[in-house]
């Protein structure tokens, strides 16, 4: 693989940044949504509404914060509201166009887990954080976007918890998914429940769910990248377009906004943490 | 009228062994302060609410003082694992601990219909998560206008809350600034409650519209300067992001967990002599 004058995370975070337009609500997670988030807004989205799971509306901070209620994001917002209110009147009630998370583990369905892994549930082999917003986030925004390092511990055939999730196999619902109603599992059906998961951005490419399966499937590979390398750190057998694209390298603008990014962020915080 | 006391006192006073805790602040605003108090008083069998159990909860977890956890979210923001959550969870060290999880919105919601007095609270939540099917807590309504099947949870009322902020009157009435998170909810949810505040004054001249809790639902109000380190608090000081890094060296180890505890909370008699026991760097930098 030749030389590359960028790193695959800048290229993941960029990638994924450019499909954000401007005025578009975000819900962003923390960690790498974070990071493309405020890199699209930076960029050429300056308009782009962030919110955050704190009861920021609108935040618009000049670094990458480390917790989801850093004091920037109330600082530089529209608005600062509890966290009842951030879940039931704008995640809940349908004013997200996207929710943007990371994960530890994702199927090809797009169902994710961070909740445990391995073991049974009561004595785990790895205890996860949990749910937080990302229950609530993954199907209640109109659409959802995931970002994550594509490997084979986090491309898996099966997950061991369902925390959120993504689609169940069969053809893809194009607008707002109805669910048949079922007291076991606790599903909803209403107008309000969005489409889920329209895009997989990994630091090899980029997969969007097929129409008829609603199974991942790589549509891109960025620079570099070859689809032996996606298929080979993918934990099941990876459909793959037949028009496979690849993504644009970056721009000088766009890399040098990222690396300013995480400079900043690195002054302000003591040292980088934060991934991508 | 809330009553100003001190920390230790409060705590003395509220929090029993086996009594239900929430201590809340979502990433802004943890009151640390109580937290080390019911450590040092080697309070036992707690069941602790929180929704972002962090670094106060790894260290009342590895220090013994729960037996239960409900929780949405456990982790140090932007830095990883909590290592005494996890050791409690998978090895059941220093003692085994029970969890209930919840989703941010559930946990949200349960404290609002508990602070509403009504029994349990709707959302349209957890659609097709594994998360109700272990946690009984969680069930389903159907909505009798629509029939749309949504899910309901239990409402939540801990027997204590304690919360920090940032100001308090004589009076005990208390003004939350920045991000308010679930502090309010959590306030009138309990039975009873204590807010540590950075400073007691004479009038708190709070905007018209501003989060004001007033006096007559708290229980104790006392003053505790910076007593959200290493969290921060709106208006006051930063977060220390250096002692939520250096967290994840001190809590990996059980010995050194335990060795670090002892030398800074339960040899010490307070908050301002734990602060004044950090590193001088530490301190310098949140002066």
């Amino acid at each position: 693989m030749p030389e590359l004058a960028y790193t695959s995370s800048e290229i993941m975070t960029i990638a994924a940044a450019r499909m954000l337009r401007d005025r578009m609500v975000c819900f962003v997670g923390i960690g790498m949504p974070s990071a493309a988030a405020n890199l699209a807004r930076l960029t050429h989205a300056p308009e782009v509404v962030l919110i955050y799971e704190s009861g920021t509306i609108g935040s618009k901070p000049s670094v990458l914060p480390l917790s989801i209620g850093d004091g920037e994001l109330a600082e530089t917002a529209d608005a600062v509201v509890s966290v009842p209110e951030i879940f039931r009147y704008w995640l809940q009630a349908g004013r997200v166009d996207v929710g943007f998370l990371g994960a530890a583990q994702i199927d090809k369905y797009g169902n994710i887990n961070t909740t445990v892994i391995g073991g049974t549930y009561a004595s785990p082999h790895v205890r996860l954080p949990g749910a937080g917003g990302a229950p609530e986030i993954a199907t209640a925004s109109k659409e959802v976007w995931i970002i994550l390092k594509q490997n084979k511990r986090t491309f898996v055939e099966n997950l061991h918890f369902v925390t959120s999730a993504g689609h169940q196999p069969g053809p893809l619902q194009s607008g707002a998914r109805v669910i048949n109603m079922d007291r076991q599992s606790l599903t909803g059906r209403g107008p309000l429940v969005g489409r889920g998961p329209t895009v997989v951005i990994t630091d090899l490419g980029v997969l969007v769910p097929d129409p008829e399966t609603s199974e991942s499937t790589l549509v891109a590979l960025h620079p570099g990248v070859n689809v032996e390398q996606v298929r080979s750190a993918t934990g099941w057998e990876l459909k793959v377009a037949d028009n496979l694209k690849e993504t644009p390298e970056p721009t000088d603008f766009e890399l040098t906004a990222l690396r300013d990014l995480h400079a900043r962020t690195a002054a302000a915080h003591g040292s980088g943490t934060i991934e991508s | 009228m809330a009553e100003v006391t001190s920390l230790r006192e409060a705590v003395a006073a509220l929090v029993s062994d086996g009594a239900t805790l929430a201590m809340e602040g979502f990433t802004h605003l943890i009151p640390f302060a109580a937290g080390h108090e019911v450590i040092r008083q080697k309070r036992k069998n707690l069941t602790l609410i929180r929704m972002t159990p962090d670094l106060i909860y790894d260290q009342m977890i590895g220090m013994g003082c729960a037996s239960r956890l409900v929780f949405s979210w456990g982790g140090n923001p932007g830095v990883g694992s909590l290592h005494r959550f996890r050791d409690a969870i998978q090895s059941g060290w220093p003692a085994p601990l029970a969890i209930e999880e919840h989703s941010h919105a559930d946990m949200a919601a349960r404290y609002q219909a508990g602070a509403s007095g009504l029994p349990f609270a709707v959302l349209r939540g957890y659609i097709r998560s594994d998360i109700p099917k272990y946690n009984p807590s969680i069930s389903s309504v159907t909505c009798p206008f629509t029939g749309e099947v949504l899910a309901a949870t239990r409402a939540l009322n801990p027997d204590v809350a304690i919360v920090h902020a940032q100001k308090a009157d004589r009076k005990g009435n208390v003004l939350i600034e920045g991000i308010t998170g679930i502090q309010k909810e959590a306030i009138l949810a309990s039975k009873k409650s204590i807010v540590t505040v950075e400073e007691i004054v004479d009038k708190l001249d709070a905007p018209m519209n501003a989060c004001v809790i007033p006096g007559w639902v708290v229980t104790f109000v006392c003053e505790v300067p910076r007593g959200a380190f290493p969290s921060y608090a709106q208006g006051y000081y930063q977060r220390d992001n250096a002692f939520c890094r250096e967290w994840d060296t001190i809590s990996r180890d059980r010995d050194t967990f335990q060795a670090w505890m002892q030398k800074h909370i339960m040899e010490t008699a307070g908050f301002a002599e734990f602060m004044q026991s950090l590193e001088p760097a530490t301190r310098v930098s949140h002066a």
